[in-house]
Protein backbone atom coordinates (compact mmCIF):
# COMPACT_ATOMS: atom_id res chain seq x y z
CA UNK A 1 0.00 0.00 0.00
CA UNK A 2 1.44 3.37 -0.98
CA UNK A 3 1.75 6.18 1.51
CA UNK A 4 -1.15 8.14 -0.02
CA UNK A 5 -3.46 5.14 -0.05
CA UNK A 6 -2.65 4.50 3.59
CA UNK A 7 -3.34 8.11 4.42
CA UNK A 8 -6.67 7.88 2.62
CA UNK A 9 -7.60 4.73 4.51
CA UNK A 10 -6.71 6.60 7.68
CA UNK A 11 -8.90 9.53 6.81
CA UNK A 12 -11.92 7.30 6.30
CA UNK A 13 -11.75 6.11 9.91
CA UNK A 14 -13.95 8.26 12.11
CA UNK A 15 -11.98 10.63 14.28
CA UNK A 16 -12.94 13.42 16.60
CA UNK A 17 -12.73 17.09 15.68
CA UNK A 18 -9.81 18.69 17.48
CA UNK A 19 -10.76 20.24 20.80
CA UNK A 20 -8.73 23.10 22.16
CA UNK A 21 -9.48 24.19 25.70
CA UNK A 22 -9.87 27.84 26.61
CA UNK A 23 -7.42 27.82 29.51
CA UNK A 24 -3.81 26.66 29.64
CA UNK A 25 -3.16 22.96 28.98
CA UNK A 26 -1.18 20.94 31.55
CA UNK A 27 -0.96 17.70 29.59
CA UNK A 28 -1.03 17.65 25.83
CA UNK A 29 -1.83 14.06 24.97
CA UNK A 30 -1.87 12.95 21.35
CA UNK A 31 -2.08 9.20 21.01
CA UNK A 32 -1.98 8.12 17.37
CA UNK A 33 -1.83 4.40 18.10
CA UNK A 34 -1.56 2.43 21.32
CA UNK A 35 -0.69 -1.24 21.11
CA UNK A 36 -0.68 -4.13 23.57
CA UNK A 37 1.50 -6.53 21.61
CA UNK A 38 -0.09 -6.65 18.15
CA UNK A 39 -3.48 -5.53 19.43
CA UNK A 40 -4.38 -1.95 18.54
CA UNK A 41 -6.10 -0.79 21.73
CA UNK A 42 -6.55 2.94 21.09
CA UNK A 43 -6.11 5.16 18.04
CA UNK A 44 -6.37 8.84 17.14
CA UNK A 45 -7.10 10.24 20.56
CA UNK A 46 -6.09 13.83 21.15
CA UNK A 47 -6.99 14.62 24.72
CA UNK A 48 -5.73 17.90 26.17
CA UNK A 49 -6.00 18.18 29.97
CA UNK A 50 -6.82 21.72 31.04
CA UNK A 51 -5.25 23.28 34.12
CA UNK A 52 -7.42 23.53 37.23
CA UNK A 53 -10.32 21.67 35.66
CA UNK A 54 -11.77 18.21 35.94
CA UNK A 55 -11.57 16.37 32.64
CA UNK A 56 -13.91 13.38 32.54
CA UNK A 57 -13.36 10.34 30.31
CA UNK A 58 -16.55 8.45 29.52
CA UNK A 59 -17.39 5.62 27.16
CA UNK A 60 -18.44 1.98 26.98
CA UNK A 61 -16.31 -0.85 28.39
CA UNK A 62 -13.18 -1.59 26.42
CA UNK A 63 -13.06 1.84 24.77
CA UNK A 64 -9.58 2.51 26.07
CA UNK A 65 -10.34 5.30 28.51
CA UNK A 66 -8.25 3.71 31.27
CA UNK A 67 -5.46 3.00 28.79
CA UNK A 68 -5.38 6.68 27.83
CA UNK A 69 -5.39 7.76 31.47
CA UNK A 70 -2.61 5.37 32.42
CA UNK A 71 -0.44 6.49 29.52
CA UNK A 72 -0.42 10.02 30.99
CA UNK A 73 1.86 9.09 33.90
CA UNK A 74 3.51 6.07 32.28
CA UNK A 75 1.71 3.51 34.42
CA UNK A 76 1.42 1.47 31.22
CA UNK A 77 5.20 1.03 31.29
CA UNK A 78 4.57 -1.73 33.83
CA UNK A 79 2.95 -3.76 31.05
CA UNK A 80 5.91 -4.99 28.97
CA UNK A 81 3.94 -5.38 25.72
CA UNK A 82 2.69 -1.77 25.75
CA UNK A 83 3.92 0.62 23.04
CA UNK A 84 2.47 3.69 21.39
CA UNK A 85 2.87 6.22 18.63
CA UNK A 86 2.24 9.87 19.30
CA UNK A 87 3.27 12.05 22.18
CA UNK A 88 2.32 13.03 25.72
CA UNK A 89 3.66 16.39 26.79
CA UNK A 90 3.53 17.65 30.35
CA UNK A 91 4.12 21.40 30.55
CA UNK A 92 5.76 21.08 27.14
CA UNK A 93 8.15 18.28 28.18
CA UNK A 94 7.88 14.93 26.46
CA UNK A 95 6.80 12.47 29.16
CA UNK A 96 8.17 9.58 27.09
CA UNK A 97 11.44 11.43 26.28
CA UNK A 98 14.69 9.51 26.36
CA UNK A 99 16.05 11.19 29.48
CA UNK A 100 12.77 11.23 31.38
CA UNK A 101 12.52 9.08 34.51
CA UNK A 102 9.01 7.59 34.78
CA UNK A 103 9.43 7.57 38.55
CA UNK A 104 9.74 11.38 38.55
CA UNK A 105 6.77 11.72 36.20
CA UNK A 106 4.59 9.80 38.66
CA UNK A 107 5.60 12.08 41.50
CA UNK A 108 4.15 15.05 39.58
CA UNK A 109 1.21 13.16 38.15
CA UNK A 110 -0.35 11.14 40.96
CA UNK A 111 -2.94 8.42 40.66
CA UNK A 112 -6.01 7.07 42.46
CA UNK A 113 -7.11 3.61 41.41
CA UNK A 114 -10.40 1.84 40.83
CA UNK A 115 -10.02 -0.45 43.83
CA UNK A 116 -9.06 1.21 47.11
CA UNK A 117 -5.47 0.03 47.62
CA UNK A 118 -4.02 1.27 50.91
CA UNK A 119 -0.73 -0.29 51.96
CA UNK A 120 -0.71 -2.83 54.74
CA UNK A 121 0.54 -0.26 57.27
CA UNK A 122 -0.94 2.31 59.63
CA UNK A 123 -3.19 5.12 58.42
CA UNK A 124 -0.48 7.64 59.29
CA UNK A 125 2.23 5.71 57.45
CA UNK A 126 0.01 5.36 54.40
CA UNK A 127 -0.36 9.13 54.08
CA UNK A 128 3.26 9.79 55.02
CA UNK A 129 4.50 7.20 52.50
CA UNK A 130 5.00 9.58 49.59
CA UNK A 131 6.45 12.29 51.85
CA UNK A 132 9.04 9.91 53.25
CA UNK A 133 9.74 8.68 49.73
CA UNK A 134 10.59 12.23 48.74
CA UNK A 135 12.62 12.71 51.96
CA UNK A 136 10.31 15.46 53.14
CA UNK A 137 12.12 17.48 55.81
CA UNK A 138 9.28 19.54 57.28
CA UNK A 139 6.64 18.70 59.84
CA UNK A 140 5.34 15.27 58.86
CA UNK A 141 2.40 15.26 61.32
CA UNK A 142 1.16 18.57 60.00
CA UNK A 143 1.28 17.50 56.36
CA UNK A 144 -0.45 14.19 57.09
CA UNK A 145 -3.21 15.98 58.99
CA UNK A 146 -3.67 18.50 56.20
CA UNK A 147 -3.89 15.77 53.56
CA UNK A 148 -6.41 13.81 55.63
CA UNK A 149 -8.45 16.98 56.21
CA UNK A 150 -8.50 17.75 52.50
CA UNK A 151 -9.58 14.18 51.80
CA UNK A 152 -12.47 14.67 54.29
CA UNK A 153 -11.24 11.79 56.41
CA UNK A 154 -9.50 13.52 59.33
CA UNK A 155 -12.50 13.61 61.67
CA UNK A 156 -13.11 9.89 61.25
CA UNK A 157 -9.53 8.71 61.79
CA UNK A 158 -7.84 11.33 63.98
CA UNK A 159 -8.04 9.07 67.05
CA UNK A 160 -6.78 5.93 65.31
CA UNK A 161 -3.93 7.05 63.09
CA UNK A 162 -1.83 4.05 64.19
CA UNK A 163 -4.48 1.53 63.12
CA UNK A 164 -4.01 -0.38 59.88
CA UNK A 165 -5.26 1.35 56.76
CA UNK A 166 -6.91 -1.92 55.82
CA UNK A 167 -9.20 -1.74 58.88
CA UNK A 168 -11.19 1.13 57.33
CA UNK A 169 -14.38 0.72 55.30
CA UNK A 170 -14.21 0.77 51.50
CA UNK A 171 -15.20 4.44 51.20
CA UNK A 172 -12.77 5.46 53.93
CA UNK A 173 -10.01 3.44 52.28
CA UNK A 174 -10.58 5.26 49.00
CA UNK A 175 -10.43 8.64 50.75
CA UNK A 176 -7.25 7.43 52.47
CA UNK A 177 -5.80 6.65 49.04
CA UNK A 178 -6.76 10.14 47.89
CA UNK A 179 -5.11 11.62 51.00
CA UNK A 180 -2.00 9.55 50.25
CA UNK A 181 -1.97 10.80 46.66
CA UNK A 182 -2.41 14.50 47.54
CA UNK A 183 -0.04 14.53 50.55
CA UNK A 184 2.90 15.06 48.22
CA UNK A 185 1.06 17.92 46.46
CA UNK A 186 1.14 16.48 42.96
CA UNK A 187 0.35 18.79 40.08
CA UNK A 188 -2.13 16.48 38.37
CA UNK A 189 -4.31 13.76 39.88
CA UNK A 190 -5.43 10.88 37.67
CA UNK A 191 -8.49 9.05 38.98
CA UNK A 192 -9.42 5.74 37.39
CA UNK A 193 -13.08 5.06 38.26
CA UNK A 194 -12.43 5.99 41.89
CA UNK A 195 -16.05 5.42 42.93
CA UNK A 196 -16.83 2.15 41.21
CA UNK A 197 -16.27 0.13 44.39
CA UNK A 198 -18.09 2.60 46.64
CA UNK A 199 -21.68 2.96 47.88
CA UNK A 200 -23.74 6.07 46.95
CA UNK A 201 -22.91 7.97 50.15
CA UNK A 202 -19.18 7.40 49.85
CA UNK A 203 -19.44 8.26 46.14
CA UNK A 204 -21.02 11.61 47.02
CA UNK A 205 -18.24 12.33 49.51
CA UNK A 206 -15.54 11.53 46.98
CA UNK A 207 -17.26 13.65 44.31
CA UNK A 208 -17.53 16.57 46.72
CA UNK A 209 -13.85 16.06 47.38
CA UNK A 210 -12.99 16.19 43.68
CA UNK A 211 -14.73 19.54 43.35
CA UNK A 212 -12.63 20.87 46.23
CA UNK A 213 -9.46 19.32 44.85
CA UNK A 214 -9.72 21.11 41.52
CA UNK A 215 -9.09 24.39 43.33
CA UNK A 216 -5.50 23.22 43.77
CA UNK A 217 -4.92 20.39 41.35
CA UNK A 218 -5.76 19.39 37.82
CA UNK A 219 -7.87 16.25 37.74
CA UNK A 220 -8.42 13.67 35.02
CA UNK A 221 -11.25 11.29 35.86
CA UNK A 222 -12.30 8.05 34.20
CA UNK A 223 -15.86 7.19 35.05
CA UNK A 224 -18.38 4.62 34.00
CA UNK A 225 -21.13 6.72 35.46
CA UNK A 226 -22.49 9.43 33.17
CA UNK A 227 -24.29 11.21 36.01
CA UNK A 228 -20.96 11.46 37.79
CA UNK A 229 -19.43 13.09 34.73
CA UNK A 230 -22.27 15.65 34.57
CA UNK A 231 -21.93 16.34 38.30
CA UNK A 232 -18.20 16.93 38.47
CA UNK A 233 -16.49 17.16 35.08
CA UNK A 234 -15.87 20.54 33.42
CA UNK A 235 -14.77 18.95 30.17
CA UNK A 236 -15.82 15.53 28.94
CA UNK A 237 -14.11 13.25 26.45
CA UNK A 238 -16.31 10.54 24.99
CA UNK A 239 -14.55 7.42 23.73
CA UNK A 240 -16.11 4.83 21.45
CA UNK A 241 -15.18 1.37 20.21
CA UNK A 242 -14.39 0.87 16.56
CA UNK A 243 -14.83 -2.71 15.37
CA UNK A 244 -14.47 -1.94 11.66
CA UNK A 245 -10.77 -2.90 11.62
CA UNK A 246 -11.28 -6.36 13.07
CA UNK A 247 -10.32 -5.88 16.73
CA UNK A 248 -11.95 -3.67 19.31
CA UNK A 249 -10.12 -0.40 19.03
CA UNK A 250 -11.01 2.56 21.21
CA UNK A 251 -10.88 6.12 19.90
CA UNK A 252 -11.95 9.58 20.92
CA UNK A 253 -15.36 10.33 19.41
CA UNK A 254 -16.01 13.76 20.77
CA UNK A 255 -14.63 16.10 23.39
CA UNK A 256 -15.95 19.34 24.70
CA UNK A 257 -17.51 21.17 27.61
CA UNK A 258 -19.53 18.71 29.64
CA UNK A 259 -22.84 20.55 29.19
CA UNK A 260 -22.29 20.68 25.45
CA UNK A 261 -21.46 16.95 25.22
CA UNK A 262 -24.56 15.97 27.14
CA UNK A 263 -27.05 18.53 25.82
CA UNK A 264 -25.89 19.10 22.29
CA UNK A 265 -23.69 16.22 21.11
CA UNK A 266 -22.42 16.63 17.56
CA UNK A 267 -21.80 12.95 16.86
CA UNK A 268 -24.53 10.36 16.45
CA UNK A 269 -22.59 7.87 18.64
CA UNK A 270 -22.29 10.39 21.48
CA UNK A 271 -26.00 11.16 21.23
CA UNK A 272 -26.85 7.47 21.54
CA UNK A 273 -24.49 6.95 24.45
CA UNK A 274 -25.50 9.95 26.56
CA UNK A 275 -29.17 9.16 26.01
CA UNK A 276 -28.50 5.68 27.39
CA UNK A 277 -29.13 3.69 24.20
CA UNK A 278 -26.03 1.57 24.88
CA UNK A 279 -23.41 1.35 27.54
CA UNK B 1 -57.01 -28.54 30.80
CA UNK B 2 -58.97 -25.89 32.50
CA UNK B 3 -60.11 -28.10 35.36
CA UNK B 4 -56.97 -27.64 37.51
CA UNK B 5 -58.07 -27.22 41.07
CA UNK B 6 -55.88 -24.83 43.00
CA UNK B 7 -57.98 -24.78 46.12
CA UNK B 8 -56.80 -28.11 47.53
CA UNK B 9 -53.38 -29.72 47.84
CA UNK B 10 -52.51 -32.22 45.07
CA UNK B 11 -52.66 -35.76 46.45
CA UNK B 12 -48.98 -36.57 45.76
CA UNK B 13 -47.72 -33.82 48.00
CA UNK B 14 -46.97 -34.74 51.62
CA UNK B 15 -48.19 -32.49 54.35
CA UNK B 16 -45.38 -29.95 54.82
CA UNK B 17 -43.02 -30.78 57.68
CA UNK B 18 -39.72 -29.08 58.47
CA UNK B 19 -38.88 -31.33 61.39
CA UNK B 20 -35.55 -33.13 61.53
CA UNK B 21 -35.79 -36.87 60.74
CA UNK B 22 -32.72 -38.43 62.35
CA UNK B 23 -33.28 -41.99 61.06
CA UNK B 24 -33.55 -41.15 57.41
CA UNK B 25 -30.89 -42.86 55.25
CA UNK B 26 -29.29 -39.51 54.33
CA UNK B 27 -28.97 -38.46 57.96
CA UNK B 28 -27.54 -41.85 58.95
CA UNK B 29 -24.92 -41.77 56.18
CA UNK B 30 -23.95 -38.26 57.13
CA UNK B 31 -23.55 -39.20 60.79
CA UNK B 32 -21.51 -42.29 59.92
CA UNK B 33 -19.10 -40.38 57.69
CA UNK B 34 -18.69 -37.58 60.22
CA UNK B 35 -17.85 -40.17 62.87
CA UNK B 36 -15.38 -41.84 60.52
CA UNK B 37 -13.45 -38.62 59.85
CA UNK B 38 -13.34 -37.90 63.58
CA UNK B 39 -12.06 -41.37 64.33
CA UNK B 40 -9.33 -41.17 61.70
CA UNK B 41 -8.26 -37.73 62.90
CA UNK B 42 -7.88 -39.10 66.44
CA UNK B 43 -6.08 -42.20 65.12
CA UNK B 44 -3.66 -39.97 63.25
CA UNK B 45 -2.77 -37.98 66.33
CA UNK B 46 -2.11 -41.06 68.49
CA UNK B 47 1.55 -41.50 67.38
CA UNK B 48 2.28 -37.80 67.98
CA UNK B 49 0.77 -37.71 71.42
CA UNK B 50 2.22 -41.08 72.48
CA UNK B 51 5.71 -39.86 71.53
CA UNK B 52 5.23 -36.66 73.53
CA UNK B 53 3.78 -38.52 76.54
CA UNK B 54 6.61 -41.03 76.49
CA UNK B 55 9.22 -38.25 76.26
CA UNK B 56 7.70 -36.43 79.21
CA UNK B 57 7.43 -39.65 81.24
CA UNK B 58 10.96 -40.89 80.52
CA UNK B 59 12.85 -37.63 80.16
CA UNK B 60 10.90 -35.32 82.47
CA UNK B 61 12.46 -36.70 85.66
CA UNK B 62 16.02 -35.92 84.53
CA UNK B 63 15.18 -32.46 83.18
CA UNK B 64 16.84 -30.16 85.72
CA UNK B 65 19.34 -27.33 85.82
CA UNK B 66 22.27 -29.74 85.87
CA UNK B 67 21.08 -31.56 82.74
CA UNK B 68 20.62 -28.26 80.93
CA UNK B 69 24.02 -26.81 81.88
CA UNK B 70 26.54 -29.56 82.70
CA UNK B 71 28.87 -31.38 80.31
CA UNK B 72 28.14 -34.97 79.20
CA UNK B 73 29.29 -37.59 81.73
CA UNK B 74 31.94 -40.19 80.95
CA UNK B 75 31.31 -43.96 81.09
CA UNK B 76 30.40 -44.87 84.70
CA UNK B 77 30.13 -41.27 85.91
CA UNK B 78 26.80 -40.21 87.46
CA UNK B 79 24.98 -36.91 86.86
CA UNK B 80 26.14 -34.67 84.05
CA UNK B 81 24.05 -33.08 81.30
CA UNK B 82 24.10 -31.74 77.75
CA UNK B 83 24.63 -27.96 78.05
CA UNK B 84 27.27 -28.02 75.31
CA UNK B 85 24.88 -29.83 72.94
CA UNK B 86 22.12 -27.22 73.46
CA UNK B 87 24.58 -24.43 72.71
CA UNK B 88 25.98 -26.34 69.72
CA UNK B 89 22.53 -26.91 68.21
CA UNK B 90 21.55 -23.27 68.70
CA UNK B 91 24.83 -21.98 67.24
CA UNK B 92 24.66 -24.26 64.20
CA UNK B 93 21.01 -23.41 63.52
CA UNK B 94 21.93 -19.71 63.81
CA UNK B 95 24.78 -20.17 61.31
CA UNK B 96 22.40 -22.03 58.98
CA UNK B 97 19.81 -19.24 59.26
CA UNK B 98 22.46 -16.54 58.70
CA UNK B 99 23.40 -18.24 55.43
CA UNK B 100 20.04 -19.43 54.13
CA UNK B 101 17.80 -16.47 55.03
CA UNK B 102 19.61 -13.71 53.07
CA UNK B 103 20.30 -16.02 50.12
CA UNK B 104 16.77 -17.37 50.19
CA UNK B 105 15.19 -13.91 50.38
CA UNK B 106 17.22 -12.61 47.45
CA UNK B 107 16.35 -15.68 45.41
CA UNK B 108 12.67 -15.28 46.32
CA UNK B 109 12.68 -11.61 45.27
CA UNK B 110 14.05 -12.68 41.91
CA UNK B 111 11.54 -15.51 41.53
CA UNK B 112 8.48 -13.58 42.72
CA UNK B 113 9.06 -10.10 41.32
CA UNK B 114 12.05 -9.46 39.13
CA UNK B 115 11.73 -12.14 36.49
CA UNK B 116 9.14 -14.76 37.45
CA UNK B 117 8.69 -16.26 33.98
CA UNK B 118 12.30 -16.56 32.82
CA UNK B 119 14.01 -19.87 32.16
CA UNK B 120 16.39 -19.24 35.08
CA UNK B 121 13.45 -18.67 37.43
CA UNK B 122 11.59 -21.73 36.20
CA UNK B 123 14.67 -23.91 36.63
CA UNK B 124 15.52 -22.57 40.11
CA UNK B 125 11.93 -23.04 41.26
CA UNK B 126 11.95 -26.63 40.02
CA UNK B 127 15.30 -27.32 41.69
CA UNK B 128 14.11 -25.76 44.96
CA UNK B 129 10.97 -27.90 44.94
CA UNK B 130 13.04 -31.01 44.30
CA UNK B 131 15.47 -30.07 47.07
CA UNK B 132 12.67 -29.85 49.68
CA UNK B 133 12.54 -33.63 49.44
CA UNK B 134 16.34 -33.96 49.43
CA UNK B 135 17.59 -36.78 51.73
CA UNK B 136 19.18 -34.89 54.58
CA UNK B 137 22.16 -37.20 54.84
CA UNK B 138 23.19 -36.14 51.34
CA UNK B 139 23.43 -32.53 52.55
CA UNK B 140 25.94 -33.84 55.09
CA UNK B 141 27.89 -35.80 52.48
CA UNK B 142 27.95 -32.76 50.19
CA UNK B 143 29.29 -30.51 52.93
CA UNK B 144 31.78 -33.18 53.93
CA UNK B 145 33.17 -33.22 50.40
CA UNK B 146 33.24 -29.44 50.08
CA UNK B 147 34.30 -28.26 53.54
CA UNK B 148 35.22 -31.02 55.98
CA UNK B 149 37.89 -32.63 53.79
CA UNK B 150 39.75 -29.31 53.66
CA UNK B 151 38.99 -27.71 57.03
CA UNK B 152 38.00 -30.58 59.29
CA UNK B 153 34.86 -31.10 61.37
CA UNK B 154 33.39 -27.83 62.65
CA UNK B 155 30.28 -25.94 63.70
CA UNK B 156 30.55 -23.94 60.49
CA UNK B 157 30.42 -27.12 58.40
CA UNK B 158 27.40 -28.27 60.41
CA UNK B 159 25.72 -24.89 59.84
CA UNK B 160 26.41 -25.06 56.11
CA UNK B 161 24.90 -28.56 55.89
CA UNK B 162 21.76 -27.35 57.69
CA UNK B 163 21.66 -24.24 55.47
CA UNK B 164 21.57 -26.47 52.38
CA UNK B 165 18.49 -28.13 53.85
CA UNK B 166 16.83 -24.85 54.91
CA UNK B 167 17.41 -22.91 51.71
CA UNK B 168 14.68 -24.42 49.49
CA UNK B 169 12.05 -24.09 52.23
CA UNK B 170 12.95 -20.45 52.81
CA UNK B 171 12.98 -19.66 49.07
CA UNK B 172 9.63 -21.27 48.33
CA UNK B 173 7.85 -19.86 51.42
CA UNK B 174 9.19 -16.35 50.80
CA UNK B 175 8.30 -16.47 47.11
CA UNK B 176 4.78 -17.64 47.90
CA UNK B 177 4.10 -14.89 50.43
CA UNK B 178 5.57 -12.18 48.19
CA UNK B 179 3.39 -13.36 45.33
CA UNK B 180 0.37 -12.98 47.57
CA UNK B 181 0.93 -9.25 47.96
CA UNK B 182 -1.95 -7.91 45.84
CA UNK B 183 -1.00 -6.28 42.55
CA UNK B 184 -3.16 -3.25 43.38
CA UNK B 185 -0.75 -2.54 46.25
CA UNK B 186 2.32 -2.60 44.03
CA UNK B 187 0.42 -0.53 41.46
CA UNK B 188 -0.26 2.04 44.18
CA UNK B 189 3.42 2.13 45.06
CA UNK B 190 4.45 2.62 41.44
CA UNK B 191 1.75 5.28 41.14
CA UNK B 192 3.29 7.13 44.10
CA UNK B 193 6.55 7.31 42.19
CA UNK B 194 8.43 4.39 43.74
CA UNK B 195 11.33 2.84 41.90
CA UNK B 196 11.24 -0.93 41.57
CA UNK B 197 13.59 -1.45 44.49
CA UNK B 198 11.52 0.90 46.65
CA UNK B 199 8.40 -1.07 45.76
CA UNK B 200 10.17 -4.25 46.89
CA UNK B 201 11.73 -2.91 50.11
CA UNK B 202 8.95 -0.60 51.27
CA UNK B 203 5.81 -2.44 50.16
CA UNK B 204 6.28 -6.06 49.04
CA UNK B 205 8.67 -7.22 51.79
CA UNK B 206 6.84 -5.57 54.73
CA UNK B 207 3.47 -6.81 53.46
CA UNK B 208 4.73 -10.35 52.92
CA UNK B 209 6.82 -10.38 56.11
CA UNK B 210 4.54 -12.52 58.32
CA UNK B 211 4.47 -15.27 55.70
CA UNK B 212 8.21 -15.02 55.15
CA UNK B 213 8.94 -15.27 58.89
CA UNK B 214 6.61 -18.26 59.20
CA UNK B 215 8.56 -20.02 56.46
CA UNK B 216 11.88 -19.20 58.13
CA UNK B 217 10.67 -20.47 61.51
CA UNK B 218 9.45 -23.74 60.02
CA UNK B 219 12.78 -24.22 58.24
CA UNK B 220 14.62 -23.50 61.52
CA UNK B 221 12.44 -26.00 63.38
CA UNK B 222 13.18 -28.65 60.78
CA UNK B 223 16.92 -27.97 60.86
CA UNK B 224 17.12 -28.07 64.67
CA UNK B 225 15.91 -31.67 64.70
CA UNK B 226 18.27 -32.94 61.97
CA UNK B 227 20.98 -35.42 62.91
CA UNK B 228 22.13 -37.03 59.66
CA UNK B 229 23.74 -33.92 58.12
CA UNK B 230 25.64 -33.24 61.37
CA UNK B 231 27.19 -36.71 61.55
CA UNK B 232 29.61 -35.91 58.73
CA UNK B 233 30.14 -32.25 59.45
CA UNK B 234 30.04 -31.19 63.10
CA UNK B 235 30.77 -34.62 64.59
CA UNK B 236 30.55 -34.30 68.38
CA UNK B 237 32.44 -32.90 71.31
CA UNK B 238 32.35 -33.51 75.05
CA UNK B 239 33.28 -29.93 75.84
CA UNK B 240 31.79 -26.47 75.48
CA UNK B 241 32.68 -24.92 72.16
CA UNK B 242 35.49 -22.38 72.24
CA UNK B 243 35.59 -21.56 68.53
CA UNK B 244 33.52 -22.18 65.41
CA UNK B 245 36.13 -24.26 63.60
CA UNK B 246 36.21 -27.24 65.95
CA UNK B 247 34.02 -30.35 66.26
CA UNK B 248 30.81 -29.32 67.99
CA UNK B 249 28.17 -31.13 70.03
CA UNK B 250 24.52 -31.14 69.03
CA UNK B 251 21.40 -32.47 70.73
CA UNK B 252 20.50 -34.85 67.93
CA UNK B 253 23.94 -36.48 67.82
CA UNK B 254 24.05 -36.67 71.63
CA UNK B 255 20.73 -38.53 71.61
CA UNK B 256 22.07 -40.87 68.94
CA UNK B 257 25.29 -41.56 70.89
CA UNK B 258 23.82 -41.88 74.39
CA UNK B 259 20.80 -43.99 73.49
CA UNK B 260 23.09 -46.78 72.28
CA UNK B 261 25.20 -46.83 75.47
CA UNK B 262 24.89 -49.60 78.09
CA UNK B 263 24.66 -47.10 81.01
CA UNK B 264 21.33 -46.06 82.58
CA UNK B 265 22.59 -42.55 83.33
CA UNK B 266 23.38 -41.85 79.66
CA UNK B 267 20.09 -43.38 78.47
CA UNK B 268 18.15 -41.18 80.90
CA UNK B 269 20.04 -38.15 79.62
CA UNK B 270 19.22 -39.14 76.03
CA UNK B 271 15.52 -39.11 76.96
CA UNK B 272 15.84 -35.71 78.60
CA UNK B 273 17.73 -34.34 75.60
CA UNK B 274 14.99 -35.64 73.29
CA UNK B 275 12.41 -33.80 75.36
CA UNK B 276 14.45 -30.59 75.17
CA UNK B 277 14.82 -30.96 71.40
CA UNK B 278 11.07 -31.48 70.92
CA UNK B 279 10.35 -28.48 73.14
CA UNK B 280 12.75 -26.35 71.06
CA UNK B 281 11.08 -27.41 67.82
CA UNK B 282 7.70 -26.75 69.44
CA UNK B 283 8.74 -23.23 70.46
CA UNK B 284 9.89 -22.46 66.89
CA UNK B 285 6.60 -23.79 65.52
CA UNK B 286 4.54 -21.75 67.97
CA UNK B 287 6.57 -18.66 67.09
CA UNK B 288 5.89 -19.36 63.41
CA UNK B 289 2.17 -19.58 64.11
CA UNK B 290 2.06 -16.41 66.19
CA UNK B 291 3.93 -14.48 63.52
CA UNK B 292 1.67 -15.89 60.81
CA UNK B 293 -1.45 -14.85 62.67
CA UNK B 294 -0.37 -11.22 62.91
CA UNK B 295 -1.07 -10.97 59.15
CA UNK B 296 -3.43 -8.06 58.50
Amino acid sequence: MSATAEAMAQSILPTAAAFSPVGPTVIDCQLEKVFYGDFLAVRNSNVPIEKGKITGFIGPSGCGKSTVLRSLNRMNDLIPIFRFEGHVKYHGQDVYGKNVDPVVVRRYIGMVFQQPNPFSMSIFDNVAFGLRLNRYKGNLEERVQKALERAALWKEVKDKLQKSGLSLSGGQQQRLCIARAIATEPDVLLMDEPCSALDPIATRQVEQLMLELKERYTVALVTHNMQQATRVADTTAFFGVDISQGGRTGYLVEMGETSRIFEDPQEELTKQYVSGEFS
Amino acid sequence: MSDIDLTSRPPAMQPLSLERRPFELRALTSGLLTGLTWGIAILGSIPLFSVIIMLVAEGGSRLDIEALTALPPAGFEMGGGFGNAIIGTLVMVAIAAAISVPLGLLAAIYLAILDPYSVVAGTSRFVAKTLTGFPSILAGVFTYAVLVINFGYSAVAGGVALAVLMLPTVVLAAEESMKQVPQKMTDAAFGMGCTRSQVIWKVVLPTGLPGILTGIMLAVAGAAGESAPLLFTALFSNYFMSELMEPTASLSILIYNFSAMPFDNQIELAWAASLVLVLMVLVFNILARLIGQSKV
